[in-house]
């Protein structure tokens, strides 16, 4: 049976978006640019999603990791650059992925410390204005006007905010992004 | 899976995700923003359905924002001036797991004794707070919401005195975690579910785990509930039915601070509304409650939700004596 959006979505962050650091691991030993890390991470999404909205695998793991070996391959004879020597082998990987069960039990206080470790990282200003939407659930208007900014400045703000909150809690794991 | 944004590989390698992901911010900026309508989310809708690296780069941030939604369980409700200080969860955790027994994090609730053994919790009209057991385990409460915790003993026991909790239980096989509903009890297996007091009901809704719901008394009727179950009990009867992941996650919107509606009772909404604001929302004339409504909105948000209803239905919206009232 089809899976629907919101079960798809649902599996989507509850079991692949887990795996992104290991994920990350393997395309960058996998694939000598690492500016195109990010690429193919995104594409690894989209070509898992689907296929998953069909049926949703059991387990996730196995699944995303032969979609990686399979992009991987697909570029290589695409691009006919780098040898398929190249390609790891997924299962050679020493990496310990958490279960995405373990990984659901986190207990609160801990993934608190994890958001606060995400929120240190952000620029100063980013990091107020996030604040203040997540802790003091002020409206864009609200924290422009408290931080004497435009309401545009806000928004650039949260929206990065956004963005760095995901790498870091998604990719991170010691496995910086390339500075944008 | 066709490869549509391949060609611009070549050129740029990182414009594809970084595109898409600015995009994708962009719209949950906007979605979280204050001012998002029914319209605007019939154009996100299109967009992420465009095509599956919108839709996971837009998931992606958003379960990376949700789960920033945590930090607002540290929120301190007395203050506005919060941004004044300098910011500091630490100080938090340290009142947290600082003392022995039982901890709250966030200082919100009031706290007093009724006897030693026996705390009690208290969240006010429109309050929310987080307590952390001395097992790890950890229980939200909702608006308007009396907990009892007894402390001291190696037994995990718990009375909901008044209003609703979300409970994070650590698995202790030796010591099953027992919620006291008044004339029912859930008897815990290791899982998260949230219990909710309304009169004489009792409603257990099951995220994770098994647990299990029995009523008090000489004739006890009981339920073993599995994840997605939601358990209606009286004094002397539990019913019980499946929901879907979706109905399960908007009866949760509470700890993100949201009302999630769909297809919902005016009337309903309206209810739900009254929990959490100190000024009531009064829906009067015939068939103005069935009016059926979708949204998200904020605990607090009476003034928003009166606007909608006022703007989707031509209703009218009056302010008399501390109440919204909504007529035609």
């Amino acid at each position: 049976m089809a899976a629907t959006a919101p079960e798809l979505k649902a599996w989507f962050v509850r079991e692949v978006l887990p795996l992104e650091a290991a994920l990350l691991q393997f395309l960058r030993r996998s694939w000598r640019n690492p500016a195109d890390l990010d690429d193919l991470c995104q594409e690894v999404y989209a070509r898992a999603c689907e296929a998953a909205h069909q049926k949703l695998p059991v387990p996730a793991k196995p699944f995303i990791f032969a979609i990686a070996r399979n992009l991987i391959i697909d570029h290589v004879r695409h691009e006919n650059v780098v040898s398929i020597e190249a390609v790891a082998d997924p299962d050679a990987l020493s990496t310990s992925v958490e279960a995405p069960s373990q990984e659901r039990s986190v207990m609160a206080r801990e993934e608190l410390h994890v958001l606060q470790a995400a929120i240190d990282k952000l620029p100063e200003r980013c990091r107020q204005a996030v604040l203040m939407q997540k802790v003091e659930g002020l409206t864009r208007r609200e924290i422009a006007l408290r931080m004497a900014i435009s309401e545009k400045t806000v928004k650039r703000h949260l929206a990065d905010g956004m963005c760095a909150l995901a790498d870091a809690l998604y990719g991170a794991n010691g496995n910086p992004r390339q500075p944008k | 899976m066709t490869i549509e944004n391949n060609t611009e590989e070549e050129q740029a390698p990182m414009t594809a995700f970084a595109a898409t992901r600015a995009q994708a911010a962009e719209w949950l900026e906007r979605k979280g923003s204050g001012e998002w309508t029914a319209a605007d989310q019939t154009v996100l809708d299109a967009w992420l359905g465009q095509s599956w690296m919108n839709a996971t780069a837009f998931w992606r941030l958003e379960a990376a924002w949700t789960r920033a939604d945590r930090l607002g369980a540290l929120r301190k409700p007395a203050s506005n001036k919060a941004m004044n200080r300098p910011w500091s969860i630490p100080a938090l955790f340290k009142i947290a797991v600082g003392i022995a027994v039982v901890a709250v994090a966030g200082a919100g609730t009031l706290e007093f004794y009724s006897s030693s053994r026996i705390k009690t919790y208290a969240t006010p009209v429109g309050g929310r707070e987080l307590l952390t057991l001395a097992d790890g385990s950890q229980i939200e409460l909702n608006t308007d919401t009396v907990l009892r915790v007894a402390t001291g003993t190696a037994n995990r026991e718990v009375w909901l005195d008044k209003g609703e909790a979300f409970f994070e239980i650590r698995h202790d096989a030796a010591h099953p975690f027992v919620v006291n509903t008044g004339a029912q009890r859930v008897v815990d297996l290791g899982t998260k579910f949230t219990a909710r007091r309304n009169g004489g009901l009792t409603e257990v809704s099951l995220l994770e785990g098994r647990a299990k719901i029995e009523t008090a008394g000489p004739m006890a009727h009981s339920a073993i509930l599995s994840p997605g179950d939601v358990a209606v009990a009286t004094a002397t009867h539990v019913s019980v039915s499946a929901k879907s992941t979706q109905d399960l996650a908007d009866r949760l919107g509470w700890q993100r601070g949201m009302l999630v509606f769909r297809h919902t009772p005016l009337a309903e909404a309206a209810e739900n509304f009254n929990r959490y604001n100190i000024r009531k929302i009064v829906i009067a004339g015939a068939g103005v409650g069935q009016l059926t409504i979708n949204g998200t909105f904020p605990t607090n948000a009476t003034d928003l939700f009166s606007r909608a209803a006022r703007d989707a239905f031509g209703l009218h919206v009056e302010v008399r004596q501390g109440k919204t009232i909504i007529s035609r």
